[in-house]
């Protein structure tokens, strides 16, 4: 599986959401409050993640300028809920910066004797995957 | 032992490139009571049939298996050959190998060893096999419509030319259904009144249709040719014999602050009423809900002023039964209520109206008189703004999933109208699809567009909010722009999607008539028997089928009275001879059967019987009428003593096919 689609099936189970109900009437981005703010609007981030036009949405400020007020949601005639789905290509942005590939190998040479045991292993814990 | 002739179809190589044909009669040859057995390439041609026919004459058959397509395609064709060589038709049986056999499999050994199971299951079956007679019931030749609309009338103004009786039943005062309420008529512009009205006239004129106005049906009982019908004459609290229809009740009557529904609620009318002028009966009605004398015993000017003496304060609701051969359901639409859409502020202003709303402002002889004004303060719209799909194509609870296939058209043709007629007015319309398929109808919607500058934007109103100017600010995305439009509008008009009338309902519990999920009544075909009900003797006309325009209501209303006068010119049905009955001796009465009979064939009688001591006892068994059954065998699965059994069906030849599958 290509990058693109492991990344479009992760933002898809977050978020719950088929875009392939999408009907394209538009209503979401009729009804967005935020809709001047944004670069990509709540019908286009349907359509990108659907066609995997997903780096480019990552890339965008559009991403935070949601207010995740759910208008959208509520307006939608096919229940297709793109607030969740910006949602999810949030959760699936901020879930890679947090991968810092820490590897079980890389732990010894970073030992330190003043550094508790317990210390590693929530740190083992918490950055590696 | 009867003695079988079995004939295998290789229908081309539809069943031959699957099956080995060959093979399959050879081993069916050896079972027992098979005298005869041959394969052929088309069995259903001429020579097929021919072959069959000789069969039966020349080895006196007394049963034959077909192994061929689906008894669905060809088990009449099989029968009618069978008759013509003068074998009982219903000792054909046929095996499908085909939709179930050559067609689901690939590998051609398998499918004959299944090919060689049905057939030897249909053997099995043809062994237990009686001669069986339809039965005939006579029909009796009058037809019912029953709602009053265009679909109503139209179906049975072309039954009553053919020369049969109709009784139109319409629970409004008056017939015209909801063409009666719209302005014009795309795709010509017809007036709607111009050409409905004169159609009712001729209805209410003519000797073979008899039209019960404020009317609803009460109860069906019967089956096809011979449905016996009640039906409630509501209580008008007005003589329709002698009332004139002149209309100085009305005038007079004090209460006039009643919401006039035939203008939906944008005026108002007296308690006293006739809902329009070209109504039909032109007969006033009381309202009950608001007459004062009803209420409070205080009041009767209608009847001091009225000089044929028609109104009678007395008058209850009267039912009559009538005798018919078919029935036809033309009980229309109606938009849907707009209460789960606050996007659209309908319920916090005046201004933001249906597009029914909308015929009304634009009508004659509605509340404006036809001049288009704005309902809150009577101001002329500059800004319209028209929203389609306002509960169609929706997923899930709010809305209706269908797309309700009228408002394209009607909203090409108001945007139309109003720039017509108000060149100064700025049109928009908020487009998901624009779907004009029919005869000009493409033409209409791209002259709204070219001609008339109609300002048509891809995408979806998604909030209307009432400003403080009186103004209501329309807020959408136009997709080909990619931008979100802020529109200051003075009316907005919403194209609400249509859903079947709220009586359609419970009046297919009445008919035993199938619904959809949506309520729409269902066809006994979707393709090739459009305008029939699977319940025999019900017929379907209009909307109440599924959404619909004048054009196609029409031709359907039209279609559905062709197969009535078909039904009716026949003096007699042949009834299926394949229905239940109750062996007496051994049904203990417990009414199982008559509660799962989705016909109502079945009623219970008390019979005397000589029991073994040479008393007599009366005991309650079931009696399956062979008219209405149509020989599902649900009573048979539920009656728990085995006396429920269907002819053609039996449980001992089911057993046998079973048995001869598991062998």
């Amino acid at each position: 599986m290509s990058d693109t689609k492991r990344l479009k099936e992760q933002i898809l189970a977050i978020s719950g959401v088929n875009p392939r109900k999408c009907m394209k009437c538009g209503k979401c981005s009729g009804a967005c409050p935020a809709y001047d703010e944004m670069e990509y609007h709540p019908h286009q981030f349907v359509a990108m993640v659907e066609d995997g036009r997903i780096d480019q949405l990552l890339a965008s400020d559009s991403l935070w300028m949601c207010l995740s007020c759910f208008a959208c949601v509520e307006r939608c005639p096919r229940q297709v809920e793109p607030a969740h789905l910006i949602e999810g290509v949030r959760l699936a942005l901020i879930r890679q910066q947090n991968q810092n590939h820490l590897h079980a190998e890389d732990i010894p040479p970073k030992l330190n004797d003043a550094l508790p045991q317990q210390a590693i292993v929530s740190a083992y814990r918490k950055y590696s995957k | 032992m009867q003695r079988i002739g079995v004939f295998v179809c290789w229908c081309g190589s539809n069943i031959a490139a699957t099956v080995d044909v060959k093979q399959v009669a050879e081993t069916l040859k050896s079972e027992p009571g098979v005298v005869f057995a041959a394969d052929y390439q088309y069995m259903c041609s001429e020579a097929g049939q021919n072959l069959i026919k000789d069969a039966i004459r020349d080895h006196k058959l007394t049963g034959v298996v077909i192994c061929s397509c689906s008894p669905r395609m060809h088990e009449a064709t099989f029968r009618k050959t069978a008759a013509a060589a003068g074998l009982n038709p219903y000792m054909v049986e046929i095996a499908n190998i085909r939709e179930q056999c050559s067609w689901i499999h690939k590998d051609k050994a398998v499918a004959t060893e299944k090919a060689i199971i049905l057939g030897r299951a249909a053997i099995a079956k043809v062994h237990l096999n009686a001669p069986l007679t339809p039965g005939e019931s006579p029909v009796t030749k009058r037809a019912l419509v029953i709602g009053g609309g265009i679909a109503g009338i139209q179906t049975a103004l072309d039954i009553a030319e053919a020369g049969f009786p109709v009784d139109i039943v319409e629970k409004q005062p008056t017939i015209g259904g909801k063409m009666a309420q719209l302005d014009k008529t795309f795709p010509t512009l017809d007036c709607a009144a111009c050409i409905l009205t004169p159609k009712m006239v001729d209805a209410a004129q003519h000797e073979n249709i008899h039209i019960y106005a404020y009317s609803e049906v009460e109860e069906v009982k019967g089956f096809v040719g011979n449905f016996s019908v009640t039906i409630r004459k509501k209580a008008r609290m007005v003589d329709p014999v002698k009332c004139t229809g002149c209309g100085l009740c009305t005038e007079k009557c004090p209460m006039k602050k009643v919401p006039n529904e035939f203008n939906l609620g944008m005026n108002n009318r007296s308690a006293i009423y006739i809902p329009f002028a070209q109504a039909v009966p032109k007969v006033a009605t009381i309202d009950p809900a608001y007459c004062i004398k009803m209420k409070t015993g205080k009041c009767g000017l209608c009847s001091t002023v009225c000089e044929a003496g028609a109104i009678d304060y007395t008058q209850q609701d009267e039912l009559v039964e009538e005798q018919y051969g078919a029935i036809v359901v033309a009980t229309g639409y109606n938009p849907i209520k707009l209460d789960q859409f606050d996007e659209f502020a309908y319920a916090q202003s005046p201004d933001v109206i249906t597009s029914l709303e909308f015929e009304r402002l634009t009508n004659a002889a509605g509340p404006t008189a036809g001049t288009l004004l704005r309902p809150s303060d009577g101001k002329h719209p500059h800004t319209i703004v028209f929203v389609q799909c306002v509960g169609s194509r929706c997923d899930g609870g709010k809305g209706k999933s269908y797309c309700s296939k009228i408002c394209c058209m009607y909203t090409a043709k108001h945007a139309m109208l109003t720039r017509e007629k108000y060149p100064d007015t700025d049109v928009y319309v908020f487009y998901i699809d624009v779907r004009t398929p029919g005869k000009n109808f493409d033409e209409f919607y791209r002259r709204a567009v070219e001609e008339y500058g109609v300002h048509y934007i891809k995408g979806m109103v998604g909030k209307v909010a009432p400003q403080a100017d009186g103004t209501l600010l329309v807020q959408g995305s136009d997709l080909i722009e990619n931008r979100q439009l802020r529109l200051n509008a003075d009316l907005v008009v919403l194209a609400a999607a249509i859903e079947p009338d709220a009586s359609a309902r419970p009046l297919a519990t009445k008919l035993t008539a199938s619904m959809d999920t949506n309520d729409f009544f269902t066809e006994a075909h979707p393709k090739l028997r459009p305008v029939e009900s699977p319940t025999a003797g019900i017929f379907l006309s209009g909307a109440c089928q599924g959404p619909k325009d004048i054009p196609e209501t029409v031709s359907q209303a039209s279609a559905a009275a062709a197969k009535v006068i078909g039904l009716l010119v026949k003096d007699k049905l042949k009834g299926n001879p394949c229905v239940a009955h109750s062996n007496e001796m051994m049904c203990n009465g417990c009414s199982s059967c008559e509660k799962v009979c989705p016909y109502g064939a079945i009623t219970y009688v008390d019979k005397e019987f000589r029991m073994p001591d040479r008393t007599t006892a009366i005991r309650r068994v079931a009696s399956v009428n062979p008219a209405v059954c149509q020989g599902c065998g649900a009573c048979t699965v539920a009656c728990p003593s085995g006396a429920m059994d269907l002819n053609g069906f039996s449980n001992s030849q089911i057993m046998a096919e079973v048995d001869a599958i598991c062998k």
